[in-house]
């Protein structure tokens, strides 16, 4: 048997799926240590459902060699985790392996038996699973689970294992660790908690570690900060490391090759930087297009039509074709294409057209728009907030919330949780006024007290001059009208059990605007206009894409004509390709309506072509506001520079210096003296940042404020994160 | 664009169902079609139901008709269960006995949801003192077991099948109370309860129109569970003289009557006896298939 053939620095086999495999390593032939540690031929693994059997991942076939960081990207449902999970045998019913090879370390895997294959999984193959939240079990101390699997797999007693345990959280950061070993999961942090799930995975040495999502639950500066743990780790060992993500910017910080998978199939793969150079497959090239880059205005974000096809309903032909703008009749009835050798290169794409097409332009257009137009802030602005402060009680009930403190005697404190600790900003008509900031900054809680969803604990909030604070719960409600919210997670805001017609409809009923007749056909064109068919009023919620969906919960919002939007993480939960769909729209219908919009997000590179104002928040305090461009470049508040810094860019030949931020965020129970930043601030000064609260200042007269101790001129000297005139971009 | 399938009012404003919901029905049926056990379940208690629905035209005597001189008579062509001590032919009786049965069960299980159902979605919606309060109601109501407690109200209420059906309903008000309020509270944090209020929908509205419809599996499978439930208490209280008098063929009656004869004419407790033990069967298979089909983890793909 011939021996696979190795073509450079990428490795990839050449061979092609469906044709022979006499070019293929066979198990049981002696393992050569040059030779990939993994080998994944046709691997086939279909789902048994009501209305047929759905092929997650058909005939997947790459190499991946030991060392080698290997990323798997694809949008939801494209197949990947199926892939990861059938690799190391975790599919059970009603999903199963039906074809394939998965030849690690010259055996098979999918031909050993279970307790073979217990003896790989967490010992030479181990799985950092998505979800720090639940993946660790509650109710053991995260020594234990560590532990758990040394003991398993090493056969050590418990003391030794211990020990390693210990030292396998150092490895991963985690400090005071031999304190920390006892603690439960839920003492820790998102961030920690992913450290524990990766030590978990190091603890046993793996040849091979496949990590799902692994940063995609965390924020952005934490996730920073796993990457760079990732990377560190896998130089040290030499471990081979799969990762599964839909984030190309973290594909691009960490991967040496990388695999794109589209509705079960691999389309394409090559190494790094040629993929990113020069796609193969037009997939690629939509998916690296649809990604805005934080340095252009666009007029409009760049998208690609439709979405990923139903698993259940593939087209004929290629599963891209309805969406391909390179599609031809060939293409459209031809059958999935074979994955094969792009000759020349060390990458392979499933396309019959690569000769012929050339991808390596952006198909976006090259000229920078004009962003967004000038809002008129000569009137009255619609909606202000002033001050507004939401404290919940930290603990259940009456006793848990009270604390005692013994300075010189006993004294009980009423404890809270300040979320919102007092914030100030307005809206102007037709102005995007945006709110980011990582998980627990309380933005989302502002947008919720701020239309009286919550009860503000204090502050002002004034609606076209009412005072909303103070109004009686029916004017409220009749004030609903003017101010909507579209929320982040479409699938559980609108209510599964009513058709997306009733769903609408409803809104118009409720405040008199329309019955009957007129109330359907007006329904019926609020749908067409967001982008749906007028018969998509028949239909429940769950028949929807998630893009779809938040379409639906975009016409419910425009129901009652209001003049205020808040839009909570309104794209978050979407795929890459589809957030761009969906914030056009919400452009458009802005400019159509006149409508104003609070927009929120953790996600600061997209606010940036949203947002005409923005406020970055920090525990519950907003920390700089001003106009995207005075925001933006350059970024005056440390915090707002770390976190623009911390977005990871698709792009591998960009060299951006990391702002690394030391510890976590404070909890909001007990909030830091002082500036809240002043415990990571790689930028403090000392004393004064331990002990004053810095003010909200201008700076420069454009309303731009921010509250850090630092002198205006040294905060203007910072690097620019965004090219304009006077300041270019940071890698220029 | 047709006008006829694109809402779920016709152009006479009847209600009509619309595409999707007779879709989702289908895929309800079939599902419950494919589970064995709510099949069983349907099957038991469908024949329980056409026999009492016809049980006048099945039960060829009357179940009053005494006839001393073939009394005790063990089960024949003539009296396929047997007559009873009176020489009542113990078929006919059980047949007519499947009528009180089915009363008291559903009677009993609707009234329980219609309270049950309010308080329990009422408390778990508004929370706190609200919720507290009514909670301990139905502490209180469920820490007296159901019979003592049914047997409270029979002796203030007067002891007839009617108020049999009111005990009940009083007994099993609080399970149902507990269930609704259950799942309310996994309910209330979505976020289509907060775009409820969102659009500015008053409370009331909220809870009947938006959270009740997606309470109901879970409060439909503990009906049905208590229907058994139900309809063992109402033979429990006729056996203790409190339910229904004789001469109705309650289940729970024939047995009491039966008792004296356990060993000389076995078939008057044998029959009514396992006619409670297959009813009861039933609704219990037929409740736990409910569960399974409107509660089941759906097929997911990661």
């Amino acid at each position: 048997m011939s021996r696979t053939q190795h073509s450079g620095e990428g490795r990839i086999d050449g061979s092609s799926t469906g044709t022979t495999r006499e070019s293929d390593a066979a198990a049981g032939d002696p393992v050569d240590p040059d030779g990939p540690l993994l080998q994944v031929r046709d691997l086939r693994t279909e789902f048994r459902t009501e209305s047929g059997r759905v092929v997650a991942t058909n005939e997947v076939s790459f190499d991946l060699d030991r060392g080698e960081t290997m990323g798997l990207v694809g949008e939801s449902g494209a197949g990947k985790s199926v892939t990861a999970r059938s690799i190391m045998r975790l599919i059970d019913s009603p999903g199963e392996i039906t074809g394939g090879r998965v030849v690690f370390d010259g055996e098979d895997l999918l031909a050993m038996t279970e307790r073979e294959m217990r003896g790989v999984r967490g010992n030479r193959i181990a799985l950092v699973p998505q979800d720090p939240m639940t993946a660790l079990n509650p109710v053991l101390s995260v020594g234990e689970q560590i532990v758990e699997t040394i003991t398993h797999h090493q056969g050590k007693g418990r003391k030794e294992a211990r020990e390693q345990a210990i030292e396998a959280m150092r490895e991963v950061g985690i400090p005071d660790a031999a304190d920390r070993i006892d603690d439960y999961p839920h003492e820790f942090s998102g961030g920690m908690r992913q450290r524990v799930l990766i030590a978990i995975g190091l603890s046993c040495q793996p040849d091979l570690i496949i990590a799902d999502e692994p940063t995609t639950a965390l924020d952005v500066t934490t996730q920073a900060k796993i990457l760079d743990l990732l990377n560190d780790l896998q130089e040290e060992r030499g471990m081979a490391v799969l990762m599964i993500t839909h984030n190309l910017g973290v594909v691009a910080q960490t991967c040496d090759t990388v695999g794109v998978m589209y509705a079960g199939n691999l389309v394409e793969t090559a190494p790094l930087d040629d993929l990113f150079e020069r796609p193969n497959h037009p997939y690629t090239r939509g998916l690296i297009d649809s990604i805005p880059q934080t340095e252009r205005t666009y007029d409009e974000l760049p998208t690609m039509d439709g979405s990923m096809p139903d698993l259940l309903d593939l087209p004929e032909g290629c599963n891209f074709a309805p969406r391909c703008p390179h599609a031809t009749e060939a293409c459209r009835t031809g059958g999935d294409p074979d994955l094969e050798d792009i000759p020349g290169t060390d990458a392979r794409a499933a396309c019959i057209r690569t000769d012929e097409i050339d991808l390596s332009e952006s198909t976006a257009d090259p000229v920078d728009g004009t962003g967004r137009d000038a809002v008129d802030r000569s009137g009255e602005p619609l909606f202000e907030v002033e001050n507004l402060k939401k404290h919940f009680s930290a603990g259940e009930g009456l006793l848990d919330s009270l604390s005692i403190s013994w300075d010189g005697g006993p004294s009980i404190d009423r404890r809270s949780v300040k979320a919102v600790d007092g914030i100030s900003f307005d809206v102007y008509p037709g102005e995007t006024v945006g709110l980011v900031g990582e998980s627990g900054c309380g933005k989302s809680t502002v947008a919720r007290t701020a239309l009286r969803l919550l009860e503000p604990t204090d502050g002002e909030v004034y609606f076209d001059g009412e005072p909303l604070h103070e109004l009686g719960s029916t004017e409220v409600r009749s004030l609903r009208r003017e101010m909507q919210m579209v929320f982040q997670d479409p699938g559980s805001s609108l209510n599964p059990r009513k058709t997306v017609g009733r769903i609408v409809g409803r809104a118009m009923e409720r405040h008199d605007i329309a019955t009957g007749e007129e109330k359907r056909e007006r329904v019926r064109e609020l749908l067409e206009r967001v982008g749906l068919s007028a018969d998509a009023a028949t239909k429940y919620p769950h028949e929807f894409s998630g893009g779809q969906q938040q379409r639906v919960a975009i016409a419910h919002a425009l129901a009652v004509e209001p003049r205020l939007i808040v839009c909570d993480e309104p794209v978050s939960a979407l795929d890459v390709s589809v957030q761009a769909q969906i914030l056009n729209l919400l452009n458009e219908i802005q400019a159509e309506y006149g409508l104003a919009y609070l927009f929120i997000s953790h996600n600061i590179g997209v606010v940036r072509h949203i947002c005409d104002r923005l406020a970055v928040m920090y525990l519950g305090k907003a920390v700089e506001f001003g106009t995207v461009e005075d925001v933006f470049s350059p970024p005056f508040h440390p915090y707002t520079e770390s976190l623009l810094s911390a977005v990871p860019h698709p792009d591998p030949t960009r060299e951006t210096d990391r702002i690394l931020l030391e510890g976590t965020v404070p909890s909001p129970v007990d909030p830091p003296s002082g500036c809240p930043f002043q415990t990571r601030c790689p930028r403090k000064i000392g004393d004064r940042c331990e002990t004053e609260v810095p003010e909200l200042e201008a700076v420069g007269d454009d309303g731009h404020v921010v509250s850090c101790h630092l002198s205006v001129e040294e905060m203007s000297q910072r690097e620019s994160f965004v090219a304009t005139e006077e300041n270019p971009a940071a890698s220029d | 664009m047709s006008g006829e399938s694109s809402d779920y009012t016709d152009s006479a404003n009847r209600y009509r169902p619309s595409d999707a919901q007779i879709e989702r029905l289908g895929r309800f049926s079939r599902r419950f079609r494919r589970n064995t056990k709510a099949m069983i379940g349907l099957l038991l208690v469908l024949g329980l139901v056409f026999v009492a629905a016809f049980a006048p035209l099945i039960a060829p005597y009357q179940i009053d008709t005494t006839n001393i001189e073939d009394r005790s008579e063990a089960p024949s062509l003539e009296h396929p269960f047997g007559t009873d001590d009176l020489g009542r032919d113990v078929f006919s009786r059980v047949v007519m006995g499947s009528r009180i049965s089915l009363y008291v069960g559903f009677g009993s299980i609707v009234g329980a949801l219609f309270v049950g159902t309010v308080v329990g979605l009422v408390a778990g919606y508004y929370g706190g003192m609200v919720d507290e309060v009514l909670m301990r109601l139905m502490d209180a109501a469920m820490s007296f077991p159901p019979i003592l407690l049914a047997l409270t109200v029979m002796v203030v209420l007067g002891p007839n099948l009617n108020n049999v059906v009111l005990a009940l309903a009083f007994v099993y008000t609080p399970y149902i109370a507990r269930v609704g309020r259950s799942a309310t509270l996994s309910e209330r944090n979505e976020a289509y309860v907060e775009s409820a209020v969102s659009r500015g929908e008053t409370d009331s509205q909220i809870i009947f129109s938006e959270v009740l419809p997606n309470t109901m599996a879970p409060l439909l499978v503990q009906a049905s569970l208590n229907i058994a439930f139900a309809i063992l208490s109402e033979a429990s209280l006729s056996f203790l003289g409190l339910g229904a008098q004789p001469p109705t063929p309650s289940w729970g009656l024939m047995i009491n009557s039966g008792r004296g004869f356990m060993e000389s004419a076995p078939w008057m407790i044998l029959a009514p006896g396992i006619a409670i033990a297959i009813t009861v069967i039933g609704f219990n298979l037929l409740g736990d298939g409910l569960r399974d089909v409107l509660d089941p983890k759906v097929d997911a793909i990661e």
